[in-house]
C-alpha cells in the first residue's frame, strides 16, 4: 500500500454498482492529503456524487476500499457535507438548522449556542440566526448549509455542487467566501462540480473524472498560490489552466470505460 | 371592497335570501309546520327546546371529542409504528383499510351488540377518523427529504433522534391535514351510531334528538337539532384550521400569504 503518510482519505479501486445495475463508479482511486483543496471535476452524472457520498460513508463501496490512514479506529473522525441543494429543515430557524449536527451528538447547550453564533459570524448570518429558511436568499440558504456543516469543525469538508444552482455574482462571493473559510483553518476540501472555471479557481489539484462508470481520468495541479482573488480570476495564467482543464474535460468525455 | 369583507359578505347575502325565500313561501302556502316549518319557527323551537338540545349537543360533542383523541392518538402511533417497521406496516395496513372502506352505517349495529351503547359510539367515531390521521401521517414519515435524511445519518442520529427531530416535524403539515378531515368524520360517526342506536332509546346525543323527533313528527326540532349539527361541524373544522395555522405559519407554505 502506497499511502501517503500524510493522508487523511484514500479511495482504494473503488467500484460502485446500483440496485437498478447501473456502474456509477469503476476502479476510482483518489487520495487526498491533510489540508489539501481537491475538486473532483466532471460531466454530469459521471459519479462525481457518488464517490462524495462514499467519502462521507453515505453510500457504501460495491468494490474497493475507503481507507483513513490518520484515524486511530480507521473510520471518519468527523465530516461536513453540503449538498447540492441547501438541504435545510424549513421547520427551524437559522440557528437551529446550524445547530443540528451539535444537538445529534448531545453537544451541551451552552458550549453549541456559542459555536453556533461563532460560526454564523463566519459565514456572515450573524443577523439572520432567528429567520426561516424561505425567508432567505438562495445564497444565505446556502451559507446557513455551509455553516451547518462548519459547526462541528470537521477535519474534512465534502461539498457536491454546492453553488451550481446559484447566479453567477452569488457564486463568485461564495467562492471567495469558501476560500477564504479553508485559509483561516485548513482543513480539507474535497469540492465537487461540473464548472471548469470554479474548480480552477478554488482547488489545489483538480482531479477529471470519465463520464460513467466515473473513474480518474487525470489530474491537473493548480500552482497558484493563495489568496486568490479577482486579480487570479482574469489572470493569463487562470485562463491557460482553465483551457488546459478544459482540453483535458473533452478528452474525458470522449473516453468510454474498459 | 376588500376581499375578505367579500368572503364573509357573500355567503351571508345568501343566506339571509334563502332564509327570506324560504319564510315567505312557508307562510304564503301556509305550509304545515309538520311537513316544512319556517325558519322563524325553527329558531323559536331552537330556544324553546335550549336545554334540551344543548345538552344533546354536549353529549354528542364530547362523543366526537373522544373519538377524534383517541383517533389521533391512535393513528398518529400506527403511522409511527409503521415508520419504525415495514414488517408491522405490512401485516397492519390492509386491515386498517378495510376498516376504512366498510361503511361505518353497517358496522354501527353490529358494535351495538357487542358493546354498551356509549362505547359503541366512540368506536363509530374512532373508526371512522382514524384512517385519514392514519393515511396522512404515513405519507408525511414517508416523504422527507431524502438529503436530510443523509444528514442525519452523517451525524449518526439515533432512531428516536431521526423520528423525533426530522421525521414527526417533517410530516407535520399531512398530520394537521388528517386531523383536520378527522375531526369532521368524528362527529360523522358519532352520529351514525346515535343514530343506528336510536331505536334502542337509550342515548341522547343530538341524532338521538332527530331520530326520536322524527317518530314524534317534531320536524321543527329535527331542523333545529339538524342546525346544531352543522354550526358544531364548522366550529371543529374552524378550530383544527385555526391550529393548523398557527403550529405551520412560520414555515410551511399552506400557512403563507402570497405576495404579489
Amino acid at each position: 500500500m502506497n499511502v501517503r503518510p500524510h493522508a487523511i482519505v484514500a479511495l482504494r479501486k473503488v467500484g460502485k454498482t446500483f440496485d437498478s445495475g447501473t456502474v456509477a463508479l469503476r476502479g476510482f482511486d483518489l487520495a487526498v492529503s491533510d489540508g489539501e483543496f481537491v475538486s473532483l471535476l466532471g460531466p454530469s452524472g459521471c459519479g462525481k456524487s457518488t464517490a462524495l457520498r462514499v467519502v462521507a460513508g453515505l453510500s457504501e463501496a460495491s468494490e474497493g476500499a475507503v481507507e483513513w490512514p490518520g484515524a486511530a479506529d480507521g473510520a471518519a473522525d468527523s465530516i461536513g457535507f453540503v449538498f447540492q441543494e441547501p438541504t435545510l429543515m424549513p421547520w427551524a430557524d437559522v440557528s437551529a438548522n446550524v445547530r443540528l449536527p451539535l444537538k445529534l451528538a448531545h453537544v451541551d447547550e451552552l458550549q453549541a449556542r456559542a459555536a453556533v453564533a461563532q460560526t454564523l459570524a463566519r459565514v456572515g448570518l450573524a443577523d439572520f440566526a432567528g429567520a426561516y429558511p424561505r425567508e432567505l436568499s438562495g445564497g444565505m440558504k446556502m451559507r446557513t448549509s455551509i455553516a451547518r456543516a462548519l459547526v462541528t469543525e470537521p477535519q474534512l469538508l465534502l461539498l457536491d455542487e454546492p453553488f451550481a444552482a446559484l447566479d453567477e455574482i452569488t457564486r463568485f462571493k461564495l467562492n471567495n467566501e469558501l476560500l477564504a473559510l479553508w485559509q483561516q483553518r485548513h482543513r480539507t476540501v474535497i469540492f465537487v462540480t461540473h464548472s471548469v472555471f470554479e474548480s480552477v479557481y478554488l482547488s489545489q489539484r483538480i482531479v477529471v473524472m470519465t463520464p460513467r462508470p466515473g473513474r480518474v481520468f487525470t489530474e491537473i495541479a493548480v500552482d497558484a498560490p493563495y489568496p486568490r482573488d479577482e486579480a487570479f480570476r482574469t489572470s493569463v495564467e487562470y485562463a491557460g489552466i482553465c483551457r488546459l482543464a478544459s482540453e483535458a474535460l473533452s478528452k474525458a468525455m470522449a473516453e468510454r470505460g474498459p | 371592497m376588500s376581499e375578505r369583507a367579500l368572503r364573509v359578505l357573500l355567503p351571508v347575502v345568501v343566506l339571509a335570501l334563502v332564509l327570506a325565500g324560504w319564510q315567505a313561501t312557508a307562510d304564503f302556502n301556509q305550509i304545515p309546520p309538520y311537513i316544512l316549518p319556517a325558519p322563524s319557527l325553527i329558531f323559536s323551537t331552537l330556544i324553546l327546546d335550549g336545554a334540551l338540545l344543548t345538552h344533546s349537543l354536549w353529549v354528542t360533542l364530547v362523543t366526537t371529542f373522544e373519538g377524534f383523541l383517541l383517533a389521533a392518538v391512535g393513528g398518529i402511533g400506527l403511522a409511527i409504528l409503521f415508520s419504525q417497521s415495514r414488517l408491522i406496516e405490512y401485516s397492519l395496513y390492509p386491515y386498517a383499510i378495510i376498516l376504512q372502506v366498510t361503511p361505518i352505517v353497517a358496522i354501527a349495529p353490529l358494535l351495538l351488540i357487542y358493546l354498551p351503547q356509549p362505547l359503541a359510539v366512540l368506536a363509530c367515531a374512532w373508526i371512522v377518523a382514524f384512517f385519514p390521521v392514519l393515511a396522512n401521517t404515513t405519507l408525511g414519515l414517508n416523504s422527507v427529504d431524502h438529503n436530510l435524511i443523509a444528514l442525519f445519518e452523517l451525524y449518526k442520529a439515533s432512531r428516536w433522534q431521526m423520528l423525533w427531530n426530522l421525521k414527526l416535524p417533517a410530516a407535520l403539515p399531512q398530520m394537521l391535514a388528517g386531523l383536520r378531515i378527522a375531526g369532521g368524520l368524528s362527529l360523522i360517526g358519532a352520529v351514525v351510531a346515535e343514530i343506528a342506536a336510536g331505536s334502542a332509546g337509550a342515548g341522547s346525543g343530538l341524532a338521538y334528538r332527530i331520530a326520536e323527533s322524527g317518530y314524534r313528527l317534531n320536524i321543527p326540532r329535527m331542523f333545529a337539532a339538524l342546525l346544531l349539527l352543522s354550526l358544531a361541524g364548522v366550529a371543529i373544522f374552524f378550530a383544527l384550521s385555526a391550529l393548523s395555522h398557527l403550529v405551520l405559519r412560520r414555515w410551511h407554505e399552506s400557512a403563507l400569504k402570497r405576495e404579489r
